[in-house]
């Protein structure tokens, strides 16, 4: 992954618009997080190939960034995104990442199911 | 009964961190390991530092990180249950109950290590050592293997007790590093503390 450039972002978000699109979006502050700090809760949420179409996709903030994905009967929404990987054809991964390289939050949409 | 080892945890490094030097020190007495991993680790956070993985594929990274590790602690047989990493408590528990129960009857282990249900943090670690232990529940009495199981949470031993196997592994010290440094997405940020080159220890679980 490289760190987020809006410039090729953007267009990468045009491109799944007004389509069926594969959803990831999750969040993790670490499966061990209350383990390691008693005063910290351990959260997480992940739905992993929800189905969606969004009618206006838009990447904003100067880093960490924020995505808005409008559908027709709500939203999908992330913030904390710092980098992004368009190497494989037909995905946009969107990831965030903390000081110490762990993820903390991902939004990924691909024309074909994630893998399971 | 002739000794083997069974070995089941949910994700790839479970057997390094928690019991590498145990089962390396049986490895080096030809005491033959056989390790049922549930998953691949696939939503895991640490991606490496710097980062070099991400969610698609670090699956396929922590497999191949995870056959390196079994080959640095001499595990010779790997069972992958393909399951999905944080949804063994969902699942359907019979099907994976016997899967291992099945699994039992063939390799026979005369000592099974797995998580300590309740007591092992991660709801995974605690979801299969809890099928784990009905699956050798089912077994007659002189079937049974014995169970050694892992737990760390904070407190345990206010309920539990102090641990009744305390294993000095320092003679193994260097291959546990080795196998740590093998799961090198997720060792880079957590490198060995404490005593866990030095010492490992179990409960020994009595199934009812």
């Amino acid at each position: 992954m490289n760190p987020i450039e809006r410039s090729i972002v953007q267009p990468a978000l045009d491109s799944f618009l007004n389509q069926e699109v594969y959803l990831h979006l999750e969040t993790t502050n670490g499966a061990y997080a209350a383990h390691r700090q008693e005063s910290k809760m351990t959260i997480g949420a992940y739905i992993r190939n929800g189905r969606i179409s969004y009618i206006r996709g838009t990447i904003t903030g100067e880093g960490p960034y924020r995505v808005g994905l409008k559908m027709k009967d709500g939203w999908v929404y992330a913030e904390g995104l710092t980098d992004f990987d368009l190497e494989q054809e037909g995905k946009l991964l969107l990831a965030g990442h903390d000081e110490e390289g762990r993820l903390a939050v991902a939004l990924e949409l691909s024309l074909e199911p994630f893998e399971l | 009964m002739d000794q083997h080892v069974l070995v089941v945890f949910p994700h790839p490094d479970d057997e390094t961190f928690g019991c590498g030097g145990t089962l390396a020190l049986f490895a080096k007495s030809g005491i033959p390991i056989t390790y049922i991993c549930g998953t691949l680790g696939q939503m895991g956070r640490n991606m490496g530092k710097p980062f070099f993985a991400n969610r698609e594929t670090l699956p396929k990274i922590r497999e191949a990180e995870l056959e390196k590790a079994c080959k640095a602690i001499g595990i010779r047989h790997l069972i992958k249950l393909g399951l999905r990493d944080k949804t063994i408590e969902f699942e359907d528990p019979e099907p994976i109950v016997t899967r291992i129960e099945q699994i039992l009857r063939e390799v026979r282990p005369s000592l099974v290590l797995t998580h300590y249900p309740g007591y092992a943090v991660h709801p995974d670690h605690n979801a299969l050592g809890g099928l784990t232990i009905r699956a050798v529940s089912r077994l007659s009495m002189q079937d049974r293997p014995t169970v050694y199981a892992h737990a760390f949470a904070r407190n345990c031993q206010d309920v539990i007790g102090p641990p009744d196997i305390v294993n000095d592994i320092s003679k193994a010290a260097d291959v546990k590093y080795a196998a740590i440094l093998a799961h090198r997405s997720q060792s880079q940020v957590m490198l060995p503390r404490d005593n866990m080159l030095q010492r490992e220890s179990f409960w020994t679980y009595r199934c009812s």
